[in-house]
């Protein structure tokens, strides 16, 4: 048989028709010319040529794949009931499209940031290379992955043998300044061989090669990424040769990175790539030579045939002259420390991420909870099937009876299951693209951008389509397996007679709901916790006021001004801060609490060393009033307390409790343990204040003590930091502040920010979680109390003749009511019991992502009992008062 | 939908036969149907009846394997009829299943007429 015949099979059935019509013509021809009447001769004819239609069958059967047809003939069928259902079918393939979205979408983010490797040429051969273990480095920490001192990073390229190339890469922020509008471009600091290392070919242009990067580098060249390229330059090749002003230095722009490629780091993306030797051009102290500053990370490509456990015991073999010649000016015991670590590689192939660290467990949370809400969706809809199903049991039976085989009736029903699991996994594939969108850009804030990857490659493929078959496979197959097990003869006899339920057939139904309450109770108590936990985390107090509170960032990098003139011109610029009217405070600050920088030193109370470092900050004098933080003894900073006067400390409730035993600390000293060969004066605590949240939002408080502004010994370069309280508008107090800067100096950028944005962006994971477990949570308390009026309705439906004659022998309407929900409030008790066991054993997956409560909160536990009650209560009295309503004589006469 | 299996046994039988009559009838001149039922049974003496409609699954079959090929034409009176002419290879299948027809026919001689 031909492909093409089968195409054609309609054509070839006409054909053959007409051939039989030419057979008749012919033989009545003949027996009219024996001597037949017309009418005569042609019924002799038909009799002489047997069962056409069977002939043409025959032939018709020859010219076709028989299961072809077959399916065809039962995917029409279901477009047809599916049409004549236009609203269940919408609900149907809707609810679908939703959770098989919901779940490609965090599946795809997921596939972006855990499993695929990254787009370069074997990616399994790269190694992430840094100290093994948890170590306890001491030093200046820069950037996002900061695992490697530039001193050390030199003499591991020098002396390792296991990679054929290596690279070291730091991720700086450029101040990216154009037509005198500034703003920070995401930057790598990379070595002469980063993209000989990842094998990357430019899109135009030339990239970074290894003559690119020697020390004292005057003129370095820039590589800027293909979303910089479109976003700034439109695109346009003319860009080769342009330059580009990062942090106040001229770059030439010499090439453009594929568009695929986003440097190692999965989660984020870079504008711009410069050598490594540029890196003194952003900082006023260059810390090439610093050996105590980390701000690199270094990954390598195994030489052929070198694995990882042999690079690492070779990089264990050289680490202790590595360590050994770069050793910092260090106190004994960090000496100490610094000389046992040891370089060990690790596999990068996925690339190397702080995004995937924050997020990889939140999102295969939020996977485990969309699938959830997929599975109770899917019940729901099998249950609509299966009253679907029921309706159909007549025919179905007779169907039966008159022989069709069961496979065949299953396959006809399941067809129409596979139609809505086909529209609705195809809808929520193209759903998911826009879903993991949203999500990517809810994770970004301005501070911190997130980029993802997100690719459509066959793996998020295959997981819609495995959702969609799972669908299937729960919605249709089940309920049409279930439908054709039926006793032909009693299901002809009995059809919609049933005076009672048939309880044996009606118990799936019941398992059903039993599952989707059970199962919702189950997010229900997800989302109460995450929900909670957001709550506890934005409404907690953190010791300081946060409204009205402003953060500004100055920067006088290119003011031209000399450091030594530094401390007068900050002095200057928070003096006419000050000044502004309407503010009502301002101070300087080394640290804004929760802005994602923090010091901490090592101090000596009485003489003796603490074994955990304590935070500290250095504040100007009006610091604890702008910040709202209550003073609790003593007195604040003043006038008194100048660069050369004796060195004095306000010191926070905790330090007070934890180094003095809860006595008053007032008048008390401790020590800063400075690097040896360098004097240890004695601080004298002059005040108490409250405690106050610094570096870490969730972490319980901890000791922290305050040194004035004027005292502080590393006077910073780069800018000053101030803290704003103002009840004005933003705007008002923001460009009032701009122009006074601009008026002092036209070349100091100022830039601003909310304490309360600041505190928000700190909690971007938490409201993540709140509120898509909480969107997941109400879909899926909505979802089982539809499962639930269904599976009620239908009760009261299949039970209308036995309510009758209850009524006509004298139930009244409550009864019946109460009757009704005592059958619901059965199932969903069981549901809620199934439930209970199960968030409590699933809550403990969360228990790192929550503060503030235990996974087993009962105030948690007890709500989502109380809201599915509610639900369900509500759900269940629709169809109980509609059976409280029933004439007894219709509902008996109907019959 | 009839089964194949519902088919009356001596219709399996004659299955092969049929083919192998309709090749022998073409083997002549090209045909139309009703002209092969009624070449087959005269030439049989009336002995063979063929139940005419039982034909042309059988055209359809042989000219799917492509033994025989067909045309439109016009029949002795005037009607518009589909011809089947043999091809090639059913002149050669012809020659093949006569050969083996007739192996067949005298082995099952000798098994009821012993010599």
């Amino acid at each position: 048989m031909s492909i093409g015949r089968f195409f054609r099979r309609k054509r070839w059935d006409e054909e053959r028709a007409r051939e039989l019509e030419s057979y008749l013509a012919i033989e009545t021809d003949e027996n009219v010319e024996r001597g037949m009447a017309p009418d005569e001769a042609r019924a002799a004819a038909l009799r002489t040529l047997g069962n056409r239609t069977l002939v043409r069958e025959e032939i018709y059967r020859m010219n076709t794949l028989g299961w072809i047809d077959a399916v065809w003939s039962d995917l029409r069928y279901g477009v047809r009931l599916l049409r004549r259902n236009p609203g269940f079918a919408a609900v149907a393939i809707l609810s679908l499209a939703l959770g098989v979205g919901a779940n490609a979408a965090i599946f795809e983010l997921l596939n972006a940031l855990r499993i695929r490797t990254l787009p370069v040429s074997h990616p399994e051969q790269l190694a992430d290379i840094r100290i093994e273990g948890d170590d306890d480095r001491s030093g200046g920490f820069d950037g996002r992955h900061p695992n490697l001192t530039n001193p050390l990073w030199e003499k591991l390229r020098d002396r390792q043998e296991a990679f054929s190339s290596l690279f070291a890469w730091g991720t700086p922020n450029f101040e990216l300044s154009s037509g005198g509008i500034s703003r920070t471009a995401a930057g790598l600091w990379v070595s002469g061989d980063f993209f000989r290392t990842l094998d990357v070919r430019p899109l135009i242009g030339r990239l970074l090669a290894a003559p690119d990067d020697r020390r004292g580098c005057a003129a370095p060249p820039a590589v800027i990424s293909y979303g910089f390229w479109q976003q700034e330059y439109g695109g346009s090749p003319s860009v080769l040769g342009r330059s580009l002003m990062l942090d106040g230095h001229a770059y030439d722009i010499v090439g453009v990175t594929p568009r695929e490629f986003f440097g190692v780091e999965v989660g984020r993306a870079f504008d711009v790539v410069v050598p490594l030797c540029a890196e003194p051009f952003s900082r006023r102290q260059s810390s090439l030579d610093t050996k105590s500053n980390w701000f690199l990370a270094v990954i390598g490509r195994l030489r052929p045939g070198w694995s990882l456990a042999r690079a690492t015991a070779h990089l264990e073999a050289i680490s202790p002259g590595l360590f050994r010649d770069t050793l910092p000016n260090y106190r004994p015991e960090d000496e100490k420390a610094y000389l046992a670590f040891r370089f060990a590689a690790f596999p990068a192939a996925t690339g190397v991420s702080d995004v995937r660290s924050s997020y990889e467990t939140p999102l295969w949370l939020l996977l485990a909870t969309a699938a959830l809400v997929l599975l109770i969706a899917c019940a729901n809809l099998a249950n609509l099937m299966l009253a679907r199903a029921t309706a159909r049991e007549r025919e179905v039976a007779v169907r039966l009876a008159l022989g069709a085989s069961r496979g065949r009736i299953v396959r006809q029903m399941a067809a129409e299951s596979a139609l809505i699991a086909i529209a609705g996994g195809a809808a929520g594939g193209v759903l998911a693209q826009w879903l993991s969108g949203v999500l990517v850009a809810s994770l970004t804030t301005e501070r911190d951008r997130v980029f993802v990857a997100v690719a459509h490659d066959w793996r998020v493929f295959a997981f819609v389509a495995l959702a969609a078959s799972v669908a299937c496979l729960i919605v249709g197959v089940v309920p049409a397996i279930r439908a054709t097990r039926l006793n032909a003869a009693a299901a002809i006899k009995a059809g919609g007679r049933g005076s009672t339920d048939t309880h044996e057939r009606f118990g799936l139904r019941r398992v059903l709901v039993v599952a989707q309450v059970a199962l919702s109770l189950v997010l229900v108590v997800a989302a109460l916790l995450f929900v909670r936990t957001f709550r506890n985390l934005v409404t907690l107090d953190a010791g300081f006021r946060r409204d009205h509170l402003l953060v500004a960032d100055v920067d006088v990098r290119h003011a031209g001004v000399p450091a030594d003139r530094l401390p007068a011109l900050y002095d200057d610029l928070l003096a006419r801060a000050q000044s502004v009217p309407g503010v009502d405070g301002a101070a300087q600050v080394r640290n804004v609490p929760i802005g994602g920088s923090f010091s901490n030193r090592e101090i000596l109370v009485e003489g003796v060393k603490q074994k955990t470092p304590t935070n500290f900050n250095s504040v100007s004098d009006r610091y604890f009033d702008t910040m709202g933080i209550a003073l609790l003894a003593g007195r604040r900073f003043d006038r008194r307390d100048a660069a050369n006067a004796p060195k004095v400390a306000i010191v926070s409730e905790s330090f007070a409790r934890v180094y003095f035993g809860g006595a008053n600390p007032i008048g008390r000293t401790f020590q800063i343990d400075e690097a040896p060969g360098r004097p240890r004066p004695p601080y004298t605590i002059v005040g108490v204040v409250r405690d106050t949240k610094y570096n870490d939002w969730r972490a319980p408080f901890e000791p922290l003590m305050y040194g004035p502004w004027a005292q502080d010994p590393q006077q910073p370069l780069s800018g000053l930091r101030l803290v704003i309280r103002s009840v004005l508008p933003l705007t008002t107090v923001t460009s009032a502040l701009t122009a006074l800067v601009r008026e002092q100096n036209p070349a100091i950028v100022i830039e601003f920010r909310t304490m309360a944005s600041q505190v928000r962006d700190a909690l971007v994971r938490e409201r993540l979680m709140a509120s898509l477990s909480g969107f997941f949570g109400a879909l899926a308390a909505i979802i089982a109390a539809i499962g639930l009026y269904g599976v009620m309705a239908y009760t009261v439906a299949r039970r209308r003749n036995e309510i009758g004659i209850r009524m006509a022998l004298g139930a009244d309407r409550r009864q019946v009511v109460g009757m009704v929900m005592r059958e619901a409030a059965t199932l969903l008790a069981i549901g809620v019991a199934v439930g209970v066991a199960a968030a409590l054993g699933a809550a403990r997956l969360a228990a790192s992502l929550l503060f503030g409560l235990t996974p087993h909160d009962s105030g948690a536990l007890t709500a989502a009992i109380g809201v599915l009650a509610a639900v369900g209560a509500i759900a269940s009295y629709v169809p109980a008062r509609r059976a409280s309503r029933l004439e007894p004589t219709v509902a008996l006469r109907d019959e | 939908m009839p089964k194949r299996g519902n088919r009356p046994i001596q219709g399996e039988m004659l299955q092969g036969t049929l083919d192998l009559l309709i090749l022998r009838t073409l083997a002549a001149a090209p045909a139309h149907g009703h002209t092969i039922a009624h070449v087959i049974e005269r030439q049989s003496d009336e002995v063979l009846q063929v139940e005419h409609g039982s034909l042309y699954p059988a055209l359809h079959r042989l000219e799917d394997r492509r033994w025989i090929a067909s045309f439109w034409g016009t029949s002795e009176n005037n009607r518009r009829a589909r011809y089947y002419r043999l091809t090639p290879a059913g002149r050669r299948q012809l020659a093949e299943q006569t050969t083996r027809w007739e192996a067949i026919v005298r082995a099952i001689n000798r098994v009821l007429r012993p010599a």
